[in-house]
Order: structure tokens, then sequence, then C-alpha cells
């Protein structure tokens, strides 16, 4: 069971590193739904012993959202908005990769440094978790769309996702499910916004909302 | 019951106004639902209920302690709420309305959370619900601003949830089950994993402190409270960086426990003072009233934070300021809400005497500033004087001298900005748009009130609030009772 997890982590993990060097958005689209689905799949593989409908329903709520529902969103407003790649990064491509590249290197250092329990000290799941929310960081503060803003913060959201899977044993199912909804209503909120800008602004360039500084 | 009634009865509130037809008299279902959520948080206020031990949700000692604040500020918001949307009845309000009181659920359901996952989802909800607020005038300002809230504070939210998730594994690799109310994480105590503590406590200061408004994590702050209405502002300021603050308080408790507690201090105190010295830096450069205000609440939050780090005294004494502030912070925004409409910017560059424009508003406005700067007998100069004294107490000299420097800066900045734009002769261009706009009761008033509030708090604060801190303080400190 541990292998194909670590296999699932890992593919997730190469995933960050292929969102941070495309300049294409379809290919970073493509890699944030991949990973979601691989996400989803996850509890699914960690729990098969004793499946229930519930954990079910979770691992497919989270596919549909994650893999399906909010990539469809992404690329319709990236079709609205008439762009397909990233042109002028904050960051460039090669440096974020490096940067990637880097974060993971840390994100395996630093998690030697976390005590875990016999049961999980086999597993990707720290490092695989770190170096997302890393990826997510890179991608939110070095790109100007805001659509690749919103790909790092659902990659962030994922980390997170991987780490919770840790505690999946112990935290209550009502828990689980409102910060399921939580997120997916804070998914629909940013898609709605971003709407409004590419109105507002005729563009989902950043770089235009510089009205308000000091 | 009732604890989950403070929730329910604003969110049937906000079903309600989603449903309700008339554009024109949606708004006054904000006072009624006001009025009822604070009288019921008055009772319980008065006649304290029982705290079942485990209860994921309570009207514990802490919510006592600052829940009736944010309550009173509501409804004090709410009935301006409807001079305001009487104003602006060019826009539909369906959304604004509803949306508001879906605020003040979720904030009582935070401040009443007793569970990590549950403490979480609410402040998220709060965060989510805010958006339409921030954008409600349409501009493309506004939409800047709700896109640099969003990504901020969404960014620091994901942070506390993965700093939630991080003290539920300390609870589990220490033999607990994981169980994440805050009364059998604080019972496992030192048995929690040191580690994943420490984490944990850097994660949700974080993110908590980004919903808060704690420098370095405050970039969003200025942007949204300079473009949202007046009122969003003051709950905004008053409320939603309470039940923040309120988190960092009942976290704080657990990572004391786990016997972390003088690491958890450093940092609160550390990141409180940055905080107060980035606000008065900014205080001393910008030229945007509103944003000033902002820049004002980072400031207080800093104070908190301060308070929070010096023990029992510190912590009542921030108590304190969390009303003297809340209160005192609604008054300038809702007036300043005033000043910016007769005005038509929100700029000193092009905006001068208001006080021929809008004198009541300036007035309320020149005063409500004093009193933020504590000037006595208003109450946040005696709040902020029981802080002075816990810290020289604590012998905390240097920090009491960096306190006091960037008290007296931000006294600096807000009065340069104030008189900037009260005083002088008003602008041609100005006067014919001020005068369209009428100071009638129902915008001068709520301010007024709130106003009244921080003078009768500074000058007879009220023995059963006190009594209320006291117990906060206990529940948070169950060792060493002050």
């Amino acid at each position: 069971m541990n292998e194909t997890l670590n296999l699932f982590i890992g593919l997730a993990m190469g995933l960050n590193l292929l969102a941070l060097g495309s300049s294409r958005l379809p290919s970073l689209i493509q890699a944030m739904s991949l990973q979601g689905m691989l996400l989803g799949l996850m509890p699914l593989i960690m729990e098969h012993e004793h499946l229930d409908w519930r954990l079910g329903l979770i691992a497919l709520a989270t596919i549909a959202g994650k893999g399906v529902v909010i990539p469809t969103l992404l690329r319709r407003a990236m079709r609205a908005a008439n762009i397909d790649r990233e042109i002028e990064p904050f960051i460039g491509f090669v440096p974020s990769l490096l940067l990637g590249a880097a974060g993971t290197i840390a994100a395996v250092a630093l998690s030697q440094a976390l005590p875990l329990l016999p049961e999980h000290a086999g597993l990707l799941l720290v490092p695989g978790a770190i170096a997302s929310v890393l990826t997510g960081f890179v991608l939110l503060i070095g790109r100007a769309e805001a659509i690749s803003q919103v790909c790092g913060y659902l990659i962030l959201e994922n980390g997170i996702y991987l780490f919770g899977l840790l505690l999946i044993h112990s935290t209550p199912l009502v828990v689980e499910s409102g910060i399921l909804l939580d997120v997916t209503v804070g998914v629909f909120v940013i898609g709605i916004i971003v709407d409004r800008i590419q109105r507002a602004f005729d563009s989902l360039d950043t770089r235009k909302l510089t009205a308000l500084r000091e | 019951m009732n604890a989950l009634l403070l929730v329910i009865i604003p969110l049937v509130g906000a079903g309600v106004a989603a449903l309700w037809p008339d554009n024109r008299t949606r708004p006054w279902l904000l006072p009624v639902v006001g009025l009822a959520h604070v009288g019921l948080t008055g009772w319980m206020f008065l006649d304290p209920p029982a705290v079942v031990a485990d209860a994921w949700l309570a009207f514990d000692p802490l919510a006592r302690a600052v829940l009736p604040a944010v309550s009173l500020l509501f409804l004090v918001c709410a009935a301006y709420g409807v001079s305001y949307l009487q104003i602006r009845s060019e826009r539909p309000n369906r959304v604004f309305v509803a949306l508001l009181l879906a605020v003040l659920g979720l904030l009582s359901a935070g401040h009443q959370a007793r569970h990590l996952g549950l403490l979480w989802i609410a402040t998220e909800g709060v965060t989510l619900a805010a958006v339409p607020l921030l954008h409600f005038n349409a501009t493309p300002r506004a939409y800047e601003a709700t896109w640099k809230y969003l990504l901020v504070g969404g960014t620091g939210i994901a942070l506390s949830l993965l700093g939630s998730f991080c003290l539920g594994y300390a609870s589990l690799h220490g033999g607990g089950g994981g169980d994440l109310t805050f009364v059998a994480l604080m019972s496992q105590g030192a048995g929690l994993s040191r580690p994943w503590v420490l984490t944990a406590w850097v994660l949700l200061l974080v993110g908590y402190g980004t919903k808060m408004g704690l420098a370095p994590m405050h970039t969003w702050k200025p942007d949204a409270y300079g473009e949202a209405p007046g009122i969003v502002g003051a709950i905004l300021a008053g409320g939603v960086t309470t039940v923040a603050f309120t988190a960092i308080l009942r976290v704080r408790a657990v990572i004391a426990a786990a016997g972390e507690g003088p690491i958890a201090d450093r940092t609160l105190l550390a990141i409180g003072l940055f905080s107060m010295l980035v606000a008065a830096l900014f205080l001393l450069g910008t030229r945007d009233f509103k944003r000033m205000l902002a820049y004002s609440s980072v400031e207080h939050m800093g104070i908190l934070s301060v308070g929070a780090a010096l023990g029992g005294a510190g912590l009542a004494a921030a108590l304190f300021h969390v009303w003297t502030n809340g209160l005192t912070k609604g008054t300038l925004f809702l007036s300043a809400g005033n000043i910016r409409r007769a005005a038509g910017s929100p700029s000193m560059d092009h905006v001068r005497g208001m006080a021929v424009l809008t004198p009541r508003s300036a007035a309320i406005f020149v005063t409500g500033m004093f009193a933020v700067t504590a000037l006595p007998p208003f109450g946040p100069f005696f709040s902020e004087l029981q802080l002075v004294r816990a810290a020289l107490a604590g012998g905390h000299g240097t920090a009491t001298a960096v306190f006091l420097g960037c008290l007296l800066l931000a006294f600096f900045g807000l009065t340069r900005v104030v008189f900037g734009i009260v005083d002088g002769r008003p602008r041609t261009a100005a006067r014919a748009n001020g005068r369209r706009f009428v100071e009638t009761a129902g915008v001068i008033a709520p301010p007024l009130v709130l106003l009244g509030m921080s003078l009768w708090l500074g000058l007879c604060t009220p023995e059963i609030l006190r009594e209320a801190w006291a117990a906060a303080v206990a529940q948070l400190f169950p060792i060493s009772t002050p």
C-alpha cells in the first residue's frame, strides 16, 4: 500500500515541477487538474482495507472538484480573457523551476526534523505537502496572470490536503466535509472575482492592479 | 442551545434577506437581527450558562469577554446601514444585507468555537462572506482591493489550516487521540510532540495573524478598508479581527500548556511591536484618510498582540482594549464614511475644509481620532494605561519604551491627515458634491453612540465587564490565575 501511495505522491511532486516550468496556461491547469485527481484517489489507497461509502463520497467530491470542475472553470475564464500563456512572469520559468527543485530537496531535508508515527514513517506525505505548499507560493508570488495565481493557490491547498491525510483516522468526518465545503466555496468566490476583474479591467494581468499603493 | 442560537438567528436572517423581495425595506432586517443578537448576548452575558467541557461551541468565559462588544458594534453599524443603504438606493442590496448578517452568524460561531476545526471553518466562512461586501461599490479599485484581500487572506487562512493539522498531529504523535477540542489539547499538555507544536504555532500565528492584520501580513488591510463602505470597515476592524485574536489566544493557551509559553509570548511581543512600528511609519506617510484607518487598525492589533504576550494582567488589558478599540474604530469608520461620501475622494490631496461641508461628521471624526490616540477620558487611554502598567510590572522596560514611541508617532501621523482634511477652505468642486450629502440623524447618531460608549467605558468601566475579562484570563491561564 505504501509503495502505491508513495508513487502517487511522487507523481504529484513531479506535477509541481511541470506547473513551475510551463509558460502555457493550459499545461499549468492540466498539471493542477491531474494533481487534484491523484489527491482524490489517495484516501482510497490508504483505506483500501476498510472502505465505506462516506469516504468514497469524499474522494469522489475531491476528484470531481479539484480534477474536473475547477479546471473547467479556469479554462473557460482563460478563453474569455483570450490568453493562453504567461508572457512576463515576475519570476522567470527557469528560476521558478530551480526554486521548485531546491524547495523539494529542502522539503525532504526538513521533514527529517519532524518526528513521525511508525505507521507514517515510510511515507512521502510530509515532504510532498511541504513541496506543494512551496510550489504554490512560488506561483502566487512569481506569476502575473490571475489564472496562474489561482493555480498557485490551488496547488498550495493541495499541499495542505496531503498533510491532512496524516490525520485521516482521527478527524471527524464533519470537520473534513466542512473544510471541503469552505475550500470549494472559496474557489467559486475567487472565480467570480476573476470574472469581475476581467470585465472591469478587460484583462487578467495583475500588473494592471496597481491603483492602490502608498 | 443558546450558544447555537447566536449563530442560527443571524444565518436565518441572512436567508430571509436573500429571499426578501423589496430593496427599500430589506435593510431593516439588519437592525432587527442585530437587536435580537444583542438581546440574547446580553442575557447570556448577565447570566452566563454552564459550559460543558468538551462542547464544540459554547458561550465560554472568553466568548463572554469579547462577543458582546462585537454584537453591540454590529447593532450600531446595522442602524447606520439602514440610512446608508437608503442613500445608496440605486444599488441592489440583497447580497450585501444577506452576507452582512451571515458574517454576524459566522463571527458568533468563531468566537464561541472550542474546536480547532470548527474555529477554522467559521473564520474561513467569515473571510469568504466578506468578499462581496468589499466590492459593494463595484469600481475597478474595489475589485483590485478584493483580489488582494482574497489572495493574501486566502493564503493566510490556508496556512492556519496547515497549522491546525500540525497541532492535530502533535496530539496524535504524543499518544493522544487527535481530539481537536481546545480542552483536550490543553489537558494533553506536555504530552504534545514539541517539534510539531512549534511548527503549528508558527503557522497558526502567521495564518490568524494575517486575518487579524499583524505586520508584515497586513498588506491587504489598507486596500480593503480603503475601498470598502465605512460600515464594512467598522465590522471588519472591530469584529473580524477580534475573532482572529481570540483564535490566537486559544491556540496560545494550548502552546503554553505544552510548556512552550515563553516562546509564544516572545513571538507575540515581537510581532506586536513590529506591527505597531510598521503602522506608525505608514501613518506618517499615507495621504488617504480611509487607508489611514487601516494602518491605525494594524497598530491596535499590534497593541492587542503585545497585551497577549504579557501574562494575565496584560491579557486582561488586551481584552479591555478589544472593547475600547472596536467601538472607537467604529466611530471613526462611520464618520469617515460620511466624509468620504460628501468629499468625493479619500485623499487629502483633494479634500479639505470638511469642517465646513460636514460639520457634525468632522467633529465626530476629530473627537474619535483623539479618543483612539488615547486621550483621556476615552476608553483606549485606560486600556492602554493598564497595558503599560502590566508591561512595567513584568519588567519589559525596553518594550514599553518602543510601545510608547510608536503611539507618539502614530499620533503625529493621524493628526496630520485628520486636520489636513478637516481644516482649511473647501475646494469649489467639492462644495457642490458636499451639498448633496445631508447629515441626517441616521448617519450621525450611530457614530456618536459608539463614541459615547467609548467614553462610558473610560469613565466608569462596569464591574461586571472587569469580572468577565478576569474570568477569560482564568480560562486561558488555568494554572497561574493572577
